[in-house]
């Protein structure tokens, strides 16, 4: 078990050296940085002093490894369009995003996997008909549209809540949160469902195929051959094992909700990562492209970790060897 | 104590309803193993699910009435049924692997079922837990309880999944399949225990089973099915050894004796089979034996033959272990003769077929096909001659074929392939004869594999090998999976092209009977060593290794005093 | 033919299925409708002299204020919203199913050559895939029109749109491709007949194309389907974020977004009816997509 996380480690951490590896190529090879520094005014031998003394001319292994140890300090370079420093403009975008994300995550799973639990123990109800057709639906509107329909409705007819923006937002130390305000959660709660609503139709789908094929087991059979009753079947037995291959799903979903709230970020204006990257990407402000890569990468791979840990405390055959 | 009466089981399908057993009649005393034997298809499972009502939808009892002790299980809804379920009744399954919830403790499964049934507290449950794994046969079962599945060997979970039938004192227990995934020795064990658990507590037992052996072994009365429908039933030594029915007597003249060499297995004349000596065949005979074949006689001799797997790394500081899955192999086929590999799961058999075909390279050893040097798998070029010379018949009939090729491309490629007919029109012909000589009919040609049954498969299987005009032919559990008539029948079929052709047979199996009837010699192999060897004769009656012995003395059988 | 249907499993559930019949049709619609744009459509939306801003912001033929002649209405530039959804449905179904195709292509070769040759060829690619995984498809198609943008010169910036959009989103989405046809290709890899082949001595890509393939469409098609809708969800939402199709080349994404800022204004049909179909479009390609996962897995019916 022991050598298990290890392993798994090292891959994380040998994913972790190939995205920052992509970012700093981003860094080196797209565009030309001191001519996106310095605009047209600057002397040709000023350029070239400043790339001097920026190391653009050093060796190619040593500016990776400069990079990267800068980054592990927490040094990300400069924006090349507001000319801040990267790791500043992102702290500060962090808090939104990532209670944004968390919110829906929250609301995807709490839904998802109760209506997936209850459509996979009775497939031919009428409410089961009703949920699957509506996740069908659901998975095929793209998230920018669902965000729009919601701003039309609550927002443009019926006024109830905010269209734009985060509303009330709470000062703790660094972190700004929304949390504490009514008017934070009157912001939040439109865009959160719209991110919401993908994964948890997603989840939702997962649950229900995983649990029917579980209730088809022999282990299932036999515990029902045996009078368990129905209750703990459903539950100790059936959902239970349902749950190993879904949490590395959840896993994977938590990157999702990163990456799509970008989209949601963008409809609603919230002022998280994922707008601060789509503006990066408008103006081709590269290092800001670079970091965000990284830092998404990172959160990624740090969710992954944590899903990989679970499975070993869920699943004993990870943990125990194998007799047979 | 249990009467069935009648009884239909239906299942609706898009073309009409599916009568899955029909009009079928049975009783179980207290304490009466009551076996139920068949074919695949005749419905035993269905039967014994119909009786705790687990029948897969959309499944449902049409007719007939099945009575435990006074209570009419028909007129129950589903609570009360499901309340049934564990206390008067239970149900063991084939696959120990599959039957336990992985990610529970044996304590927990032991525990909830306990509780479920009866008042008592978490550690009176744990208590009788213990008390009964001691019973059937768990050491130190206090310590083992609180194991994980996954933790215990094959026998052993089997026993876990007995003692879990148990535990609520059922006073009918459906065993469907119970020993059939177990080896010979682990086998024996569970079917004494079996027994004695009827002798003892008074349990009736419904025991489903293709395997007659087994009936024979320890059923008190059995019922034959065939189709859906009861045939013949009655006590067993009576039954078996002097069946009344034609079915029965069909069945038991197709199980191969484990105590004498019979020449031909007698077999009725079934559907979908042509009758040999028709005049297509012919000429695929004459093909087959101008390749010389009756002069050419290849044998094939394995000289220290070591093969090793790498183990799985698990820790930082420890290499892997490897496997030594061959040790110091040295095997001769006689040219034109056939020699029997037998062996339980896991003792090498299947990795020396695939070295011998080079899809696993040895560790060390030299093979010699006739004359020449049978070199390595990956030393063995794309158009090396023993490619041809050598073909093998696998196990399953469901994944031999690509089920997405035609007959007649499936039986084509080896022509074509290695070069033996450039024309597509006689490559037709040949195939269509060859399949005339495999008992097929010819309209086959066409057909997807998926329209055949097992045992039809088989014979497609024989006869892209024969195409390849081979001189050395591999037979890996061939019949396996097969029932036992159907097995009869590629036997026999197998005898036929061996002695016609002259071909030299390497023939796997771990069923004794079988190897019995169809090869000159044996060799014993376990765990990767050879046991023993020599003339099967020899073997049979005199054996000289211990394991040998112990194979021979628990590989169930019908007694030789029954037969009349 | 009664009896034909009931043989095919497939077809028989198919014409027990009104919702997926439906959505056929409706794919079906949208596709012929798409394809034959420049010849059925009444307009060019992007010949700039064909539309005139005196046009501008009509209403449907059935509201007040509408007329015949551009029976869904017009925009702000007075272009006819029926022919820009048929150029529109045209580019979102182009990049969709060209995407579509590459990440198939690449994806399957990948993800069977890894099954079928295991060892290090296979811990490749799968590394690279997990590192793939690691930046959801919007992420990666993103960052290569960054990259693009950042790369090429402005004067070839607009021409390659289209390749560019196609390639990013193709790029994010082999990974599941590669991933279930190396899943399937390890269980095909474990059946007898590849074995029968193996030893026989046959070439590998003989082997992985003429008996692998053909066993493992059944899920690939599944996920072909699948991965379409997504295809086009993300063109349509790369569209809308900005950095897709522009506006005078607009694909349905595109015209969403030109829709938003009518919103408040009253002028609906800009951004309903092109919502409308595109949902309509993505709806029916799951729903088909939904209809094969269940004829290829009887267990979930």
């Amino acid at each position: 078990m022991f050598y298990f996380i290890l392993k798994r480690l090292v891959q994380s951490v040998f994913v972790m050296l190939a995205v920052a590896f992509l970012a700093f190529s981003l860094f080196r090879f797209v565009g030309d940085p001191i001519t996106q520094m310095t605009g047209v005014e600057t002397s040709v031998e000023d350029q070239s002093r400043l790339r001097q003394e920026l190391g653009l001319n050093d060796p190619f292994v040593l500016q990776f490894t400069r990079f990267t140890s800068d980054m592990l300090q927490g040094d990300f370079g400069f924006s090349f369009r507001t000319r801040q420093p990267v790791a500043q403009m992102i702290t500060s975008r962090i808090p939104a995003t990532l209670e944004l994300g968390i919110v829906a995550l929250i609301i995807s799973l709490f839904v998802g996997i109760p209506a997936g639990v209850y459509t996979a123990l009775r497939p031919r109800g009428v409410v089961t008909q009703a949920i699957l057709m509506t996740t069908l639906v659901g998975v095929s509107i793209p998230t920018f549209v669902i965000g729009i329909m919601l701003i039309f409705l609550f927002g443009v007819q019926l006024g109830w809540l905010p269209t734009f923006g985060r509303g009330g937002t709470v000062q703790i130390g660094s972190w700004e949160s929304s949390f504490f305000t009514l008017e934070g959660w009157r912001a939040l709660i439109l865009p959160a469902f719209t991110l919401g609503v993908y994964q948890l139709t997603l989840t939702m789908r997962l649950v229900r195929a995983e649990m029917m094929d579980v209730m088809r087991s022999d282990y299932i059979r036999f515990a029902t051959a045996r009078g368990v009753p129905m209750g703990r079947l459903y539950f100790r037995h059936a959902l239970a094992n349902t749950m190993v291959p879904v949490i590395t799903i959840i896993g994977l979903q938590f990157g999702g909700v990163i990456a799509f709230s970008i989209v949601t970020e963008s409809v609603f204006q919230w002022p998280g990562m994922g707008l601060l990257f789509l503006e990066s990407i408008r103006f081709v402000d590269i290092p800001v492209m670079g970091v965000y890569l990284v830092v998404i990468a990172f959160f990624f791979v740090v969710v992954n970790l944590i899903v990989d840990l679970l499975y070993v405390a869920i699943d004993p055959r990870l943990r125990v060897k194998d007799v047979s | 104590m249990l009467n069935v009466k009648n009884l239909t089981v239906r299942f609706p399908t898009r073309f009409g309803d599916f009568v899955a057993i029909e009009d079928v009649s049975i009783s179980v005393a207290a304490g009466e193993i009551h076996g139920l034997v068949g074919e695949s298809g005749a419905g035993k499972s269905t039967l014994g699910a119909a009786v705790i009502s687990l029948l897969q939808t959309p499944g449902y009892v049409s007719a007939g009435s099945i009575i435990l002790g006074g209570t009419d299980l028909r007129a129950l809804n589903a609570r009360e049924a499901h309340a049934m379920r564990g206390k008067r009744i239970s149900m063991i399954f084939q696959d120990p692997q599959t039957s336990l919830n992985p990610l529970m403790t044996v304590e927990d499964q032991l525990i909830e079922t306990i509780m479920a049934h009866r008042k008592v507290s978490v550690n009176e449950a744990r208590n009788s837990a213990i008390e009964l794994l001691e019973e059937i046969g768990i050491k130190e079962a206090a310590v083992r309880i609180k194991a994980w599945p996954h933790q215990f060997s094959g026998g052993m979970r089997q026993r876990v999944v007995i003692a879990l039938a148990l535990c609520t004192n059922p006073e009918l227990i459906i065993a469907d399949e119970p020993t059939t995934a177990l080896d010979v020795a682990v086998q024996s064990q569970v079917l004494d225990l079996l027994r004695t658990l009827a002798d003892k507590r008074k349990i009736g037992f419904i025991l489903i089973t293709h395997d007659i052996g087994v009936i024979a072994r320890i059923a008190d009365r059995v019922s034959v099915m065939r189709s859906g429908k009861v045939v013949e039933s009655g006590e067993t030594a009576q039954v078996l050894g002097n069946p009344q029915h034609p079915y029965t007597r069909a069945l038991m003249d197709a199980v191969p004796p484990l105590d004498h060499k019979i020449d031909r297995f007698k077999v009725p004349s079934l559907e979908g089979v042509e009758k040999e000596g028709s005049s297509t065949a012919n000429f695929a005979e004459q093909w087959l034996l101008e390749g010389g074949q009756q002069t050419q006689k290849v044998g094939l001799s394995i000289e220290n033959l070591n093969v090793s797997f790498a183990g799985t790394r698990t820790s930082l500081w420890q290499k892997p272990s490897a496997f030594k899955a061959l040790q110091n192999i040295n095997i001769e086929v006689l040219p034109g003769s056939v020699l029997g590999l037998v062996g339980e799961s896991g003792s090498g058999k299947s990795t020396l077929a695939k070295v011998i075909t080079g899809l696993i390279v040895p560790e060390s050893g030299q093979m010699y096909l006739g004359e020449e040097t049978l070199p390595a798998g990956n030393k063995r070029s794309r158009h090396h001659p023993s490619r041809r010379m050598i073909q093998m018949v696998f196990q399953d009939p469901y994944s031999s074929l690509n089920s997405r090729h035609r007959i007649s491309t499936i039986l084509s490629e080896p022509l074509w392939f290695y070069g033996l007919e450039k024309s597509p029109s006689r490559r037709r012909e040949l195939v269509l004869s060859m399949l005339e000589l495999v008992g097929m009919p010819s309209d086959a040609i066409d057909k997807y594999p998926h329209q055949f049954s097992g045992g039809q498969r088989q014979r497609i299987a024989v006869a892209r090998a024969l195409l390849a005009r081979p001189r050395f032919l591999i037979c890996d559990e061939p019949t396996s999976a097969l029932d036992v008539s159907i097995q009869a029948e590629i036997l026999n079929l197998l005898k036929d092209l061996q002695s016609k052709f002259g071909l030299s047979i390497l023939f796997i199996s771990h069923n004794l009977s079988v190897v019995r009837q169809m090869a000159d010699d044996m060799v014993v192999l376990r765990n990767g060593l050879i046991e023993e060897s020599g003339k099967t004769q020899d073997l049979f009656d005199a054996p000289s290794a211990q394991y040998t012995k112990k194979l021979l003395a628990l590989t169930p059988m019908m007694p030789k005093a029954w037969r009349t | 033919m009664k009896d034909f249907i009931k043989r095919s499993e497939g077809l028989w559930l198919f014409v027990h299925s009104p919702a997926v019949m439906v959505s056929a049709l409706v794919a079906v619609l949208i596709f012929l409708g798409a394809t034959l744009a420049p010849w059925i459509a009444p307009t060019n939306p992007y010949d700039l002299a064909s539309f005139s801003l005196m046009d501008g912001l009509l209403p449907p033929v059935w509201e007040e204020g509408g007329v015949a002649k551009f029976s869904l209405g017009t925009d702000d530039q007075g272009r006819d919203m029926v022919s820009s959804i048929l150029y529109g449905a045209r580019l979102s179904l182009l990049i969709g199913l060209s995407a579509m195709v590459i990440a198939t292509v690449l994806g399957v070769g990948l993800g069977v050559a890894a099954g079928f040759y295991g060892g290090r060829f296979d811990a490749i690619v799968m590394r690279i895939a997990d590192i793939q995984l690691a930046l959801p498809a919007i992420l990666t198609a993103l960052l290569i029109d960054g990259v693009a943008r950042g790369i090429l010169p402005p004067e070839m910036q607009q021409s390659l749109r289209v390749s560019v959009l196609t390639l990013a989103i193709a790029l994010s989405l082999w990974v599941n491709f590669a991933r279930t046809a190396r899943a399937s290709t390890f269980v095909e890899m474990n059946k007898e007949y590849v074995h029968a082949a193996i030893i026989m001595g046959q070439r590998p890509i003989r082997i992985m194309l003429v008996h692998i393939l053909p066993n493992i469409l059944g899920p690939l098609l599944v996920i072909m389907t699948v991965d379409l809708a997504s295809a086009i969800l993300l063109e349509a939402t790369l569209s809308f974020l900005g950095i897709g199709l522009p506006a005078d080349s607009p694909s349905l994404g595109t015209l969403i977004r030109i829709g938003m800022q009518f919103m408040l204004s009253g002028e609906w049909w800009i951004l309903w009816i092109p919502t409308l179909f595109l949902v309509a479009l993505v709806v029916s390609i799951n729903t088909l997509g939904d209809f094969l996962r269940d004829v290829f897995n009887p267990g979930l019916r």
